[in-house]
């Protein structure tokens, strides 16, 4: 009818298109799309959870709208209903209070199963819904350090380590012990499985199963200070093949972790680089975890073992030697780090990364004196 | 801090010419701003010779009225600071794909979202509460005042002290950069040696003070100040909400004072209660902070789900259906919301029973909850709704909150928060809640109380434009978080990779701008109310309310009630009214009433700067400060002229110049 106008009307359609468009294409759900089994059930329970609470939900949403429509004052037909002094009814207390105690009462034993089930600490029964784990097969584990601010990956299998790239073979389950360096962050790839806070002086555990090839990202799900929001890493599930290989290319890596390229690394910096390690110290992890990385140090177990030994008796109060772990300033990146971070391209593979470069001298950082400087 | 300590460092602490933030363009702009401002407000004050009265009828006044009104303005206030946060986060997150870092670094951004977090929380939706309570509760139980009405100005106070501290943080130093809960050990003294965790400390134990006093003032106030007839279960049922906040506030306020207590011990005398190193353990800060946390959601939510109530009762012209039950339930929310706060940590790595166990409490929580929820609902049932504001933010609240809830729920199954936990879909949770449960609440309580406060309507117009702009604003504000959420998207990032996630944080930001023009509109509205206050004047009771605030005039009178009224029923001036009250117009008696007293300004003042001599190491000032304080309360318990008399002449005056305008009103 209006022959004029249509043009416009068109021209705003394609205007406008893209944008209506735009949030359903492209978009990855990987929440809701996950390719690893434990995300996989741990999705299905959202959606069975949602579906139990709109049991309840939509009735009574459509009953608020529906009331506040059929009893507004103008609405001359129900005129008649009002009865202004109506304010119990028995039957009605006994089913609002029990609706949504069933609802509850279903909800909580699901809970109470799947918290059990896919509690992170325990060891995975089934690599899919259809396979069920051999029992002769070992987990491969991978020990996981949160740095300030990117990410270690330990293969002790392997006897490799990598920086902000985590590759894991498909259909191996694995078992991940994970720390950090110095805050607390939250080590969480969406494609694989649920998230856990990665905490400094502890290891918390997390298993997951990759089930097919893909790449995708992990990051870090706690605020952990400047460089949180670069914290992020390349994760990749490969088949058996493809990950042999990517193994077979970290091992030629020239440069070992041991305990000083791994302070160095430790150091504050931003965007770091992939780096690859084709040799790395055994012990290294654990010494991170008992806050004694550093030569020097004492570590958290040897001291709760002279604990539980009955202790070292009351002038051990002041013999703090080697204890202090935190140090003034250490979240504040220096000048060279920061620079080498930007001019080193990601993503390349056995880049000249942080450990390349000699171990920084750690000398005004040793135990006593910073502690004097501290205080 | 090395041995050697020179003059400027002695007078001055760690405050230098540098500490003010030179090379922040957006904050010295927003300086010049505050300061033109501020003059201009200073200079109309002065040259209105406004000060005078500011400080006798305002400042020093013990009357709960004129004390919840500042709390409200002060809780607007800081909603304006808070929503601009939020505003600058949005733009952010809208703007850094592509390689773009956006326009704010992380020094910044990480500022931001934490006053934003604290701010929203601490000094926008607790004053707004507290004022809500201070001004209603006395009224509808029918007393003249609270308990301790000293007490209640200094609360006030010390709350705008904490306030003040915030806002100082913004031109002098930093604020924290920590998150909202300042999680050890990143707020410890080794990640944040700046001024930016000390102001967050210092600015809490501040207000802290103030509402745990207030908590205990509204206790002792509910308990012991009901008029005769009203029993506990014969009380409104906001009174009955904000006796349950209350004793939230006053169980668990204290929890967070002495968590911050060892957080700053760790802070200025090297203490190791969260340190990484010396036995130290950061997770005992986090159980001890949530264990305060969540019953505070609580203590925010409660006060409105009696909001509700009242106006969903009133609105319909109908007693409020169960209310029994609906006594019941908030009690039970009250107990169980000290049963859950692991539900905010399940991430951290508890066996699967704790987490099954803390799971399951926080649903059980959605059953009272649902409870009440029913009740309003079958209120309406068989009612004649009438749609004032107050009752369309009712139903806003009703389908909003049940939203919220449900999603709330979902995160309270484990393994389901092992994938939410920490993401947008939690962002869009809580403020599913808040904004529909606490804000729309404090909405209708607004449009519902304002005749009564100051004897005039809000415009209705204007009020419509906001609630639209904030119903319409909040979904394409949030929606696209929920969304975002389930791609795995987590909180707090400020530059993104992904280009197919902007599209989301665009229309995000567009909801937030809705969201702004509905503030704006809520402004005007204010403004237009005012300016066309004659239009819009009412008398008592302009909606045919049903508690005894009503049975006064509006605004109240200094005393509120000139014969203390007897109650027979929960309704009680609903009851009275259908009994055929007669007010009386005779026989009025002399009228014993509080003082005003400056102490209370002065007290929290000097604490403010303790606080902020603390804030940056100025030691002799915090000492001068801290004996300051003492000195001063000690001096107060010499002060005898406590209480004087309305004498009965102005109480007769005042009640016959009501009994003229209510004949010539009929």
């Amino acid at each position: 009818m209006s022959q004029p106008h249509s043009p416009l009307r068109i021209r705003l359609l394609r205007w406008s298109a893209p944008i209506l468009a735009a949030p359903l294409a492209g978009c990855n759900w990987v929440v809701m799309n996950p390719s690893g089994d434990i995300a996989l059930q741990q999705r299905d329970l959202i959606l069975i959870s949602t579906a139990l609470m709109l049991l309840i939900v939509l009735p009574v949403m459509a009953l608020v709208v529906v009331f506040a429509m059929r009893y507004r004052a103008t609405n001359k037909a129900t005129d008649a209903d009002y009865d202004p002094d109506w304010d119990h009814s028995t039957k009605l207390e006994l089913l609002i209070w029990s609706a949504p105690l069933l609802i509850i009462i279903a909800l909580g034993a699901l809970t109470w199963v799947s918290t059990h089930k896919l509690d992170p600490y325990r060891p995975l029964d089934r690599i899919d819904a259809k396979t069920a784990v051999d029992p002769k097969v070992k987990p491969m584990t991978v020990e996981v350090v949160a740095l300030d601010w990117k990410w270690l990956f330990i293969y002790p299998d392997l006897g490799v380590a990598t920086v902000n790239e985590l590759v894991l073979p498909t259909n191996v389950p694995v078992r991940f012990d994970i720390t950090a360096s110095t805050v607390m962050n939250s080590f969480y790839v969406p494609e694989l499985a649920g998230q856990i806070y990665a905490m400094p002086g502890m290891k918390t555990q997390l298993h997951a199963v990759a089930n097919k090839p893909v790449t995708g990202t992990g990051f870090s799900a706690n605020y952990s200070g400047a460089g949180f929001t670069h914290m992020r890493f390349a994760y990749k599930a490969m088949d058996k093949a493809g990950f042999d290989a990517w193994a077979a290319q970290v091992r030629a890596s020239k440069v070992s972790l041991d305990r000083n390229v791994y302070l160095a690394l430790a150091r504050p910096s931003e965007k770091a680089p992939v780096a690859y390690f084709g040799a790395t110290d055994p012990k290294l992890f654990d010494a991170i975890v008992n806050l004694c990385p550093k030569p020097g140090q004492r570590c958290m177990s040897e001291l709760m073992h002279v604990d539980m030994m009955g202790g070292a008796g009351k002038e051990s109060a002041h013999d703090t030697q080697g204890l202090q772990y935190d140090f003034p300033n250490s979240h504040v990146i220096e000048q060279s780090d920061q620079n080498k971070g930007q001019e080193t391209a990601p993503d390349a593979p056995g880049a000249p990364g942080p450990h390349q470069e000699p171990a920084i001298d750690h000398s005004n950082h040793s135990g006593a004196d910073a502690h004097a400087q501290h205080r | 801090m090395t041995g050697t300590l020179t003059t400027t460092q002695m007078i001055f602490g760690r405050l230098t010419w540098d500490s003010f933030p030179w090379h922040e363009p957006i904050v010295v702009a927003t300086f010049c701003a505050v300061v033109l401002g501020g003059a201009a407000v200073v200079g109309a004050l002065t040259y209105f010779r406004l000060w005078g009265y500011l400080w006798k009828e305002w400042f020093t006044s013990v009357d709960h009225k004129k004390i919840g009104i500042m709390y409200m303005v002060l809780g607007l206030i800081m909603f304006l600071r808070g929503f601009a946060d939020a505003i600058m986060m949005r733009l952010q997150q809208a703007w850094a794909f592509n390689g773009s870092e956006g326009y704010l670094n992380a020094h910044h951004y990480d500022q931001v979202f934490t006053a934003h977090g604290v701010i929203m929380i601490f000094f926008v939706a607790m004053p707004f509460i507290t004022g809500l309570m201070n001004y209603i509760v006395p009224l509808q139980i029918g007393a003249r005042d609270v308990s301790f009405p000293f007490l209640n100005n200094f609360s006030f106070w010390m709350t705008t002290g904490g306030a003040v501290l915030v806002m100082c943080s913004l031109f002098l130093g930093e604020f924290a950069q920590t998150g909202w809960l300042a999680y050890p050990p990143l707020s410890g003294i080794d990640y944040s040696p700046a001024t930016g965790v000390d102001y967050y400390i210092w600015a809490l134990q501040v207000a802290g003070v103030g509402t745990t006093l207030s908590g205990i003032n509204l206790i002792a106030t509910i308990v012991k100040m009901r008029a005769p007839g009203m029993s506990l279960m014969k009380m409104p049922v906001f009174t009955w909400t904000s006796l349950c906040a209350n004793v939230l506030i006053v169980a668990s306020f204290p929890i967070l004072t002495a968590t911050l207590v060892l957080l700053s011990l760790d802070r200025y005398v090297g203490t190791n209660f969260f340190t990484n190193d010396f036995g130290g353990n950061p997770m005992m800060y986090v159980n001890l902070i949530w264990i305060w946390g969540h019953p505070e959601v609580y203590i925010l939510i409660l006060p409105l789900f009696g909001v509700f109530s009242e106006v969903v009762s009133t609105f319909c012209s109908k007693r409020l259906f169960g209310y029994t039950s609906m006594v019941y339930a908030t009690c039970t929310i009250m107990v169980l919301s000290y049963l859950v706060w692991l539900h905010h940590f399940f991430t951290m790595g508890s066996g699967a029973s704790v987490n099954s166990f803390f799971g399951i409490t926080t649903m059980i929580i959605s059953i009272p909850t649902g409870a009440k929820l029913f009740n309003w609902l079958f209120t309406m049932y068989r009612g004649r709704i009438r749609f004032e504001l107050p009752m369309m933010w009712a139903v806003a609240f009703m389908l909003t909150f049940t939203v919220g809830g449900m999603t709330g729920v979902l995160l309270a199954v484990p393994p389901a928060d092992f994938v939410l936990h920490n993401s947008l879909f939690l962002i869009a949770h809580f403020h599913n809640v808040i904004i529909g449960g606490v804000l729309f609440g404090l909405f209708a309580a607004i449009n519902y109380w304002w005749p009564k406060a100051f004897g005039f309507r809000l415009n209705q117009f204007w009020g419509k434009v906001s609630f639209w702009c904030w119903n319409i604003g909040f979904w394409l504000a949030f929606g696209p978080l929920y969304v975002l959420g389930l791609m795995g998207v987590t909180r707090r990032m400020r530059v993104f990779d992904d280009p197919s996630l902007q599209i989301w944080f665009v229309i995000a930001a567009i909801g937030a701008a809705i969201i702004a023009a509905g503030i704006g509109a809520m402004l005007i509205q204010f403004a237009w109310s005012i300016w066309k206050r004659k239009e819009l004047a009412v008398e008592g009771d302009p909606w045919d309310g049903r508690t005894l605030e009503w049975a006064t005039s509006s605004p109240p009178p200094e005393y509120n009630f000139a014969f203390t009224p007897v109650v027979h029923d929960a309704d009680s001036w609903a009851d009275m009214k259908k009994h055929g009250y007669q007010r009386p117009v005779t026989g009025f008696k002399a009228i014993h009433m509080p003082s005003s007293t400056g102490t209370g300004v002065i007290l929290a003042a000097l604490s403010t700067l303790c606080g902020f001599a603390l804030i940056w190491y100025i030691w002799w000032l915090a000492g001068l400060g801290f004996i300051g304080i003492v000195a001063v309360a000690i001096a107060h318990t010499f002060n005898y002229k406590r209480d004087f008399y309305i004498p009965v002449e102005e109480v007769t005056r005042t009640e016959e110049e009501r009994t003229r305008i209510l004949a010539a009103g009929v």
